[in-house]
């Protein structure tokens, strides 16, 4: 499953940012990020609407484009090492009308190393159905990705991550409104990950939850305001600063929004939510 | 009235009355339902001729004003089936509108003249000579009564509406929960696009119309972020395309209203890259400046950090600067010298070491990063 | 029977036909992607915006080939598409608004070409505005020829980069990271597209272009739930229509071909819509009215 290993010098971290700033259209939505996410963690980065969690995640995989600053994956660019990395975009981020199926969807995970032109066989098949069967959907493999409910999308993403064969998994959200059965399963799923030396980088916004599911963090708005082990970075004081005076008020509006959320699956509602969090949090 | 005079105010009414209800479908991203709009009342306006047995205005109006209402009903019930995207559904409803209506003229009217051509980009040249008599009596050309209507619909649908309009498009929830309701501003906006696009359609066409609609809006709100003079710039924009356009047709001997909706093609492109806040000369700029800043913040920082070390003579080299602040020697070099030029560094020998201007921004920057850090 | 014969005898007819059926099955198959992108109305700015490009090859050539004017046609498509492009990704202004700006002012451009060209007195500009509608009645062997060729290779680009197309239409981004070059993946598809709307041109012309990408692609949908099977069901339908469309016109001198077409397109998109199993909107009601009965009979 590994052709052309890229290169695991013990010495780098899995992921080390230097000076990263990103803006777009002019404003910056991440500025002089320094951070080094060390081997084997379950890392989650943590920070108000509009900190810039997602752009963070982009601009390790590349997906945005860099103002200044350098990420280095094991010590080298995103580029050469991408075969290290696996991703799990936002559940919203696709049209789960898409006529596929879950198989495919995992599938896909494997076109990465298949390269281009060259079709999935029968080997990338029964690795995609393993990995379907490690987030418990095997027997949804052939139904059409629009007919799973939200929890079963979700476990189908991180199937397709799984199907990347990483040692680093990168997740936007991957709570983001699941299940409870979801929640456990993809929780458990982490700690296997964990458990086999991978490393696991989350962009999470549930404060009461982040201390029961990761072992570090990382706070952000738009700078880093700090980042390390769980016990000493997760505290009142640092979460005052990354969330402003807001913080209250910001837990409260969070709650409200996914609660509104899970009523209302659109784009178009989360995109307003997220925007009517950030105002509110600005102003008070 | 010459008619020249009589083509360039009929263009610059039209550019008018289009850049009104314009602005709006630019800021609610409905442009394209102007194009749908603008071919689907095709076959309205031949049921008019059909029914009027003959060219009739009023039945012209009312048959493409229905077929306009038709088509924007049939566009929304296909994306309420949830089975076709939105822009799909478009894609769907308008040709076959329009397939219709020359199915029609082919098939009723192939004797009759209702010019096919015309239909894509209309017959402003004729302006003058279509002329509207009553009782024998010659009240001037029709185009300008018909145009300078609608103008003033629109200008007053615009002015009496404005706070609602605004507020449907910017936030639609907090319109509805003050009790203007977003779907009654939306069907009143199309209705008003559909007249116009039928008044106008006589004289620039089907396709043309739309780019008196969509460019010279776009461009206005490429140039300002306020409505109110969005909206006068989009205005001034359309009746600036009409009158160079019209010159341009002259020189060239070519369609009038296609030269006209060239000329808003070529305003917008002016707006795309020249605009001082949006458009994309001063933005690739504003991103070098903010780059140029950044990298020589981060030089003078780290010469700063380094200047009491043993190192310090290595550090500095040039070389070394670029493996340690990950730029490419080409770059290195480059903001080096401008480093040197703004006298923020001096160099002796290969090997930099700050000026006084050099430590004072260093040190600001190191304390604004550790602050705001 | 007569018919029949005609069919396959008939020069003229047999032209129209196959050209039609040709088109319908390469529309068919790249729509699925454009559908599927949610750029269903790019065909119908790549048509629209192909007329300066005719307009200008003629102009340089003086020849009226249309193979000169279909690569005019298609560099201008290329040109729209680009600028599109630039205008979506670095400015505020919406998707719609960019199609929008961008089909209406290269097709007044085309429109003042082409008035320019025709006023200048060339006896020989008349095959020029056939464009504008399309001309599959036209059609002749060397046409279907050049149209076969120039589908032959969009289909085969489409098997050679299915895997690719489908990871771009679902998840751009997520093919982005594993190292794909979107940008140059969504260029080559637009090209492909663009080699879509220049074989239609000829038949159907500017304005119905648009339908012929978006129909096939949206019946077919509706009947299965495969990327591969919408594609080959989406190619199917586009043939079918095209033949319909060709019968109905040659049995009545009077009907235009490229309207027909797109007519016979929309009663297929139509019956999709209403009957296709699972989705169709006729089981969706009757489900509810059951549904409604069984509620009032429990009261």
């Amino acid at each position: 499953m590994h052709p052309v290993p890229p290169i695991l010098p013990a010495s780098a971290a899995p992921i080390e940012i230097n000076d990263l700033t990103v803006a777009y259209r002019d404003a910056p939505v991440l500025q002089d990020i320094d951070l080094t996410i060390p081997e084997g963690k379950l890392a989650a980065i943590i920070g108000p609407n509009g900190a810039g969690k997602s752009t963070l995640i982009k601009a390790i995989l590349g997906l945005v484009p860099i103002v200044a600053g350098s990420v280095r994956i094991y010590g080298r660019p995103y580029a050469e090492q991408r075969r290290l990395v696996g991703y799990v975009p936002q559940r919203s981020s696709v049209d789960w009308d898409f006529p596929t199926t879950a198989l495919d969807v995992v599938m896909m995970g494997t076109y990465g190393r298949l390269g281009w032109i060259r079709r999935p066989g029968k080997t990338e098949r029964d690795f995609a159905m393993h990995c379907l069967d490690r987030v418990g959907m095997a027997r949804y493999a052939d139904r059409q990705i629009g007919q799973l409910s939200g929890g079963q999308q979700q476990r189908v993403f991180l199937a397709r991550a799984l199907a990347q064969d990483a040692r680093i998994y990168l997740m936007d959200e991957p709570f983001n409104g699941v299940d409870a059965v979801t929640e456990r399963a993809i929780v458990t799923l982490l700690q296997a990950l964990q458990q086999q030396g991978k490393t696991v980088v989350c962009v999470h916004h549930d404060l009461d939850s982040a201390p029961e599911y990761f072992d570090w963090v990382a706070l952000l708005n738009v700078r880093l305001v700090a980042s390390g082990p769980l016990d000493a970075t997760f505290t009142a004081d640092n979460l005052h600063r990354t969330y402003g005076g807001a913080l209250k008020a910001a837990i409260e509006h969070l709650r409200r929004f996914e609660h509104e959320r899970d009523r209302l699956p659109t784009d178009a509602a989360m995109e307003t939510a997220g925007l009517r969090a950030d105002r509110d949090a600005n102003n008070s | 009235m010459s008619a020249s005079v009589v083509m360039i105010l009929t263009g610059v009414l039209v550019a008018t009355a289009c850049a009104l209800p314009g602005v709006f479908l630019v800021l609610r991203r409905m442009a394209m339902m102007a194009d749908a709009i603008s071919h689907a009342i095709l076959p309205g306006i031949v049921a008019g001729y059909f029914l009027a047995q003959g060219p009739s205005l009023p039945a012209g109006f009312a048959g493409a004003s229905l077929a306009a209402i038709v088509t924007v009903a049939l566009v929304e019930a296909l994306q309420h089936t949830r089975r076709v995207g939105g822009e799909s559904a478009i894609g769907i409803v308008f040709p076959a509108m329009f397939a219709l209506g020359v199915l029609l003229v082919s098939k009723y009217f192939a004797n009759v003249h209702l010019d096919t051509d015309a239909v894509l980009y209309g017959n402003i040249e004729f302006a003058a000579f279509d002329v509207w008599l009553v009782n024998d009596l010659n009240l001037g050309p029709r185009s300008l009564w018909v145009m300078g209507a609608l103008c003033v619909i629109n200008l007053l649908f615009v002015g009496l509406c404005f706070k609602e309009l605004k507020l449907a498009t910017f936030d639609p929830g907090l319109a509805a929960a003050l009790g203007f309701s977003p779907v009654l501003i939306h069907y009143a906006l199309m209705a008003v696009v559909s007249v116009t696009t039928v008044g106008a359609f006589t004289a620039v066409g089907a396709i043309l119309v739309v780019a008196f609609m969509i460019a010279p809006a776009a461009a206005a709100y490429l140039l300002t972020d306020d409505l109110g003079r969005m909206i006068a710039l989009a205005i001034g924009i359309g009746a600036a395309s009409a009158l160079s356009g019209w010159f341009v047709a002259l020189a060239l001997d070519a369609s009038v209203a296609g030269a006209m909706a060239t000329m808003s093609g070529l305003f917008f492109l002016l707006a795309l890259f020249f605009s001082p806040s949006h458009g994309l000369v001063a933005r690739a700029r504003r991103l070098r400046r903010q780059r140029l800043r950044l990298a020589l913040e981060n030089l003078v920082v780290h010469l700063l950090n380094h200047e009491h070390q043993v190192s310090e003579a290595h550090e500095a080299e040039i070389a070394h600067l670029s493996s340690e602040l990950r730029w490419s020697p080409r770059f290195a070099r480059w903001i080096v010298a401008i480093a040197k030029r703004d006298q923020l560094v001096q160099q002796a020998n290969g090997y930099l070491s700050l000026t006084a201007a050099g430590r004072d921004l260093a040190r600001q920057a190191a304390a604004s990063r550790d602050r705001e850090g | 029977m007569e018919l029949l014969r005609d069919w396959l005898f008939d020069y003229t007819l047999r032209n129209v036909a196959l050209g039609s059926a040709l088109l319908g099955v390469v529309s068919g198959a790249l729509g699925c992607f454009a559908v599927l992108r949610r750029q269903g109305l790019l065909g119908d700015v790549l048509a629209h915006a192909a007329l300066p490009g005719i307009c200008i090859a003629y102009l340089l050539t003086n020849a009226k080939t249309p193979i000169v004017l279909l690569l005019g046609a298609a560099a201008a498509g290329w040109v729209a598409a680009l600028l599109m492009m630039q205008i979506v990704r670095h400015t505020r202004i919406g998707e719609d608004g960019a199609l929008g700006i961008v089909l209406s002012t290269f097709f007044a451009f085309g429109i003042v070409l082409l008035t320019f060209i025709t006023k200048r007195g060339d006896a020989d500009h008349s095959g020029l505005d056939a464009f504008l509608f399309g001309q599959a009645a036209a059609l002749v062997e060397e046409d279907v020829v050049t149209m076969a060729v120039l589908g032959g290779f969009a289909l085969l680009a489409v098997a050679l980069f299915y895997k690719e197309f489908k990871l771009l239409a679902f998840d751009a981004p997520f093919a982005a990271s594993l190292g794909f070059d979107t940008n140059a993946l969504g260029v080559l598809l637009t090209s492909l597209i663009v080699i879509a709307v220049v074989i239609g041109l000829q038949t159907v012309g500017v304005v119905l272009m648009a339908a012929l990408l978006v129909g096939p692609a949206v019946a077919a949908r509706q009947w299965t739930s495969r990327l591969s099977a919408m594609i080959v069901l989406s190619a199917l339908f586009g043939a079918l229509a095209g033949l319909i469309g060709t019968l109905i016109s040659v049995s009545d001198e009077s009907l235009p071909t490229g309207p027909m077409i797109i007519l016979s397109l929309t009663g297929i998109v139509l019956l999709s819509l209403c009957l296709a199993p699972e989705r169709g909107l006729v089981w969706d009601a009757m489900r509810r009215a059951l549904q409604r009965r069984m509620i009032k009979a429990e009261d």
